[in-house]
C-alpha cells in the first residue's frame, strides 16, 4: 500500500514535471506568435502604407536608374515576404535602422531614454499597488461603506479622466501654484553634469554617488508624473482587489476559518487576501504593462525624456524607423509583460494545473 | 388613469406572457426598471442624452463660432465672464462655443469606432465559435496577437503611416479595438452552438452563414452593446489623446484633445483655456462608464453584485 502509494507520488511528479515542460514549451510559441504578429503589423504600416519609400529619398525628379539602384539597396525590389524575413532578422537583433532625427542607430537612442520610462513606470506601480491593494481589501470588507463609495469615486475617476489634462493641471497647482514640486523634466541643468550615468536610473545613480542634494532635485521632478501614474494604477487595482475579495470572502473556506475562531484581521489578511493574490499578480504585471504605455502621454506634458517623449517627437519629424522602432520595443515588453502575467496566474494556481 | 398604468404593469410583468411580444416587452421592461432603480446609471444615461442634445443644436446653443477667429486685440485670453462663460483662447475664440461644438466630433469619433469595430468582433468571434476546429484556432490567435497590443501606442503608429487627421484617427483606433467583441462574441456563440434550437434549424437545412447571421448573431448582440458602451470612455480618451499629440483633428477644428494641447502653452497663466475641454472630456467618459456599467447591471444580473 505504502510502496503503491509512494510510486505513484513519483509518477504523479514525473507527470506534473511533463505538464509544466508542456506548459512552458506552449508559452515559447505563444510568445514567438505574439512577437511575429507584432513585427508583422509594423512592417505592414512601415512598408505597405506610406508612399514609395524610394520616391521619398532620391525625390521625383531622380532618373530611373537611380531609383532601381536605391530600390535594390533597399532591398525593396524583392517578393514581399522575403523582405519580410529580412525585417524580423534585423529587428531580433535590435536593427531598428537609423533614425532621422539624431542620426543614431534607433537601438541606441532607445536604449538612452528607456530608463527614464523605466524609473517612472515602476515607481508609478509601486505607488499604485501599495495603496490600491489595501484600499480595495478595505472596500470589500466593509462593503457599502464610506470607505468602500470612496473606492468606487477613485475607480471611476481614473476610468474617465484624460490623463494628459490632470497632468497639466497637477503641474499648474503643485508646481506653479503651491511650488511643492519641480516643474517639467528629469533634472535640473544645474545637477545635470554632476551625476555620471550607471544604470540610467538617475534615483540609483545620485543615491550611489552620494550626490544628496541632487538625489532630492531627482526626486522633485519624479514624484508628481510617478504619483500621476500611480493613480491611474491605483484605480484600476483597488478596483479588481475589492471584486477579487467580494469572490474569495463568499468562500466557505472562510467560513470555516471563521468558525475555527480565528481573528477577523487573520481571515482577511491571511486567507482571503492570499487567495485573491493569485489574480492580483496578473493585474499588477497588466497595470505595469499599461503604465509603460500610458507614459506615452504623461511624458509628453512633463517633458519627461523617455520612450514616450521619444516616439512622439520622432512621429512630429516624420522619423518613421524611430517611430516604429519604439512601437516594437513598447509592444515587446507589453507583449512579454501580457503572457508573463498569464504564466504566472497559472503557476501560482494549482487549480488551473489539474487541466 | 392609476388604474390603467396598473393593468399595463401587470401585462408586463405577467408570468405568463400569452404572445411572444408580450414577453419581450415584459423582458424589456424588467431590464428598464433594474436600470431606473440605479440612480448612477441613471445619471449616466442624463448626460449622454445631453451630449446628443447639444451636439445636435450646437448651432444654437453656442453664442459664437467656434473656429473663426476674434478680434486679437480685446478679446484674446479673456478670462470667464459673463459674456464669454469659459473665456477665450489665444486666437480670441469664444471656448464655450468651441466645446459645445466639439461634442460633435466626439459623437461622430465614438459612433464610427463602433460602428466599425463592433460588427468586425461580432463576425469574427461568432464564425470562430460556431466553425471550431482550426478557423477557431487561427481567429482565436490573431485576436490574442491584437489584444497583446499596446492600443495606444499602435493606434499612434497606424495614424503616423496614414497621416494625421480625425478619419484616420478612427480608423486607427477601431483596428485596435475590435479584439474584446471577438472574444465575448465567441464565448457567447461556444454556449449556444449545440443548443436545441440550432440543431432543429441546422436539420431543416439552414446554411453556416445563415444560422450564425440569424439565429447566433442576434443573442451576440446585447453583450456586445454592453461591452461597447463600456469602451467608449476609453476610445474618447484615445482620441483626444491622439488629439492632444496633434495627431487626431487638426485646427481649427474644436477638438477637445487638441483644445487642451493648445492650451498647454498659457496653462500657468491662463489655467481655463486648458481647464474646459478637459472638463468636457471628464463628464462625457464619466457618463459613459456610468451608462456601461448601469447597462451591464441591468442586462446581466448574475454580475450586478460585484
Amino acid at each position: 500500500m505504502a510502496l503503491a502509494g509512494s510510486a505513484g507520488a513519483g509518477g504523479r511528479r514525473r507527470a506534473r514535471l511533463r505538464s509544466t515542460a508542456m506548459a512552458v514549451a506552449r508559452f515559447l510559441v505563444v510568445v514567438a506568435l505574439t512577437y511575429l504578429g507584432l513585427l508583422a503589423v509594423t512592417f505592414f504600416i512601415g512598408r505597405v502604407i506610406p508612399v514609395d519609400p524610394v520616391l521619398a529619398i532620391v525625390g521625383d525628379r531622380a532618373p530611373s536608374h537611380v531609383v532601381e539602384r536605391v530600390r535594390e539597396e533597399l532591398g525593396l525590389n524583392l517578393p514581399l515576404y522575403q523582405q519580410f524575413v529580412i525585417y524580423v532578422g534585423k529587428a531580433l537583433t535590435g536593427d531598428f535602422g537609423i533614425s532621422v532625427l539624431t542620426s543614431n542607430p534607433v537601438m541606441t537612442d532607445i536604449r538612452r531614454v528607456f530608463p527614464a520610462t523605466l524609473e517612472l513606470a515602476t515607481l508609478g506601480t509601486l505607488i499604485g499597488a501599495l495603496l490600491g491593494v489595501p484600499l480595495g481589501v478595505l472596500a470589500a470588507v466593509r462593503r457599502g461603506s464610506f470607505l468602500d463609495q470612496i473606492v468606487r469615486v477613485i475607480g471611476l475617476v481614473g476610468y474617465s479622466v484624460p490623463i494628459f489634462w490632470l497632468g497639466l493641471m497637477a503641474l499648474l497647482v503643485f508646481y506653479a501654484r503651491l511650488g511643492w514640486v519641480e516643474g517639467p523634466g528629469r533634472i535640473d541643468v544645474v545637477y545635470e553634469y554632476t551625476v555620471t550615468p550607471v544604470t540610467g536610473i538617475l534615483l540609483l545613480d545620485t543615491a550611489m554617488q552620494g550626490e544628496w542634494e541632487a538625489f532630492r532635485n531627482v526626486f522633485g521632478h519624479l514624484i508628481l508624473p510617478a504619483s500621476l501614474l500611480g493613480y491611474f494604477s491605483m484605480a484600476y487595482i483597488s478596483r479588481m482587489t475589492r471584486s477579487f475579495m467580494l469572490t474569495e470572502l463568499g468562500q466557505e473556506y472562510v467560513v470555516a476559518a471563521r468558525a475555527k475562531g480565528l481573528s477577523e484581521r487573520t481571515v482577511i489578511w491571511r486567507h482571503a487576501l492570499r487567495n485573491a493574490l493569485v489574480p492580483l499578480v496578473t493585474v499588477i504585471a497588466l497595470s505595469y504593462a499599461n503604465l509603460l504605455e500610458g507614459s506615452v502621454l504623461t511624458e509628453t506634458v512633463f517633458s519627461w525624456p523617455g520612450l514616450g517623449l521619444y516616439i512622439t517627437d520622432s512621429l512630429q519629424n516624420a522619423d518613421m524607423n524611430a517611430v516604429l522602432g519604439g512601437t516594437i520595443v513598447v509592444g515587446s515588453v507589453f507583449i512579454g509583460l501580457n503572457l508573463l502575467s498569464d504564466l504566472l496566474y497559472r503557476v501560482l494556481d494549482p487549480r488551473t494545473r489539474a487541466r | 388613469m392609476t388604474n390603467d398604468a396598473q393593468t399595463w404593469r401587470a401585462w408586463l410583468t405577467s408570468e405568463r406572457p400569452a404572445s411572444r411580444r408580450q414577453a419581450r416587452l415584459g423582458r424589456a421592461y424588467a431590464a428598464w426598471s433594474r436600470f431606473a432603480d440605479n440612480r448612477l446609471a441613471m445619471a449616466g444615461l442624463f448626460i449622454i442624452l445631453a451630449l446628443l442634445l447639444v451636439a445636435v443644436f450646437a448651432d444654437m446653443i453656442a453664442p459664437y463660432s467656434a473656429v473663426t477667429d476674434g478680434d486679437l486685440r480685446t478679446a484674446r485670453l479673456l478670462p470667464p465672464s459673463a459674456m464669454h462663460w469659459f473665456g477665450t483662447d489665444d486666437q480670441g475664440r469664444d471656448i464655450f462655443a468651441r466645446v459645445v461644438h466639439g461634442s460633435r466630433i466626439t459623437l461622430f469619433v465614438v459612433i464610427l469606432v463602433a460602428v466599425i469595430a463592433a460588427p468586425v468582433g461580432l463576425l469574427i468571434g461568432t464564425i470562430a465559435g460556431y466553425a471550431g476546429g482550426w478557423v477557431d484556432a487561427v481567429l482565436m490567435r490573431i485576436t490574442d496577437i491584437f489584444l497583446a497590443f499596446p492600443r495606444l501606442v499602435l493606434a499612434l503608429a497606424f495614424v503616423a503611416a496614414l497621416g494625421p487627421g480625425i478619419v484616420n484617427a478612427v480608423i486607427a483606433i477601431a483596428i485596435t479595438s475590435w479584439p474584446p467583441y471577438a472574444r465575448i462574441a465567441r464565448a457567447e456563440t461556444l454556449t449556444l452552438r449545440h443548443a436545441d434550437y440550432i440543431n432543429a434549424v441546422r436539420l431543416i437545412g439552414a446554411s453556416p452563414a445563415r444560422i450564425i447571421a440569424r439565429h447566433i448573431m442576434p443573442l451576440c448582440v446585447s453583450s456586445v452593446i454592453v461591452r461597447v458602451t463600456l469602451d467608449m470612455a476609453g476610445i474618447i480618451l484615445t482620441a483626444a489623446g491622439l488629439g492632444f499629440l496633434g495627431l487626431g483633428a487638426q485646427p481649427p477644428s474644436p477638438e477637445w484633445g487638441a483644445m487642451i494641447a493648445s492650451g498647454r502653452r498659457f496653462v500657468l497663466d491662463q489655467w481655463w483655456v486648458a481647464a474646459a475641454p478637459g472638463v468636457a472630456i471628464f463628464v462625457v467618459s464619466l457618463g459613459f462608464n456610468l451608462l456601461g456599467d448601469g447597462l451591464r447591471d441591468a442586462l446581466d444580473p448574475k454580475a450586478a453584485g460585484q
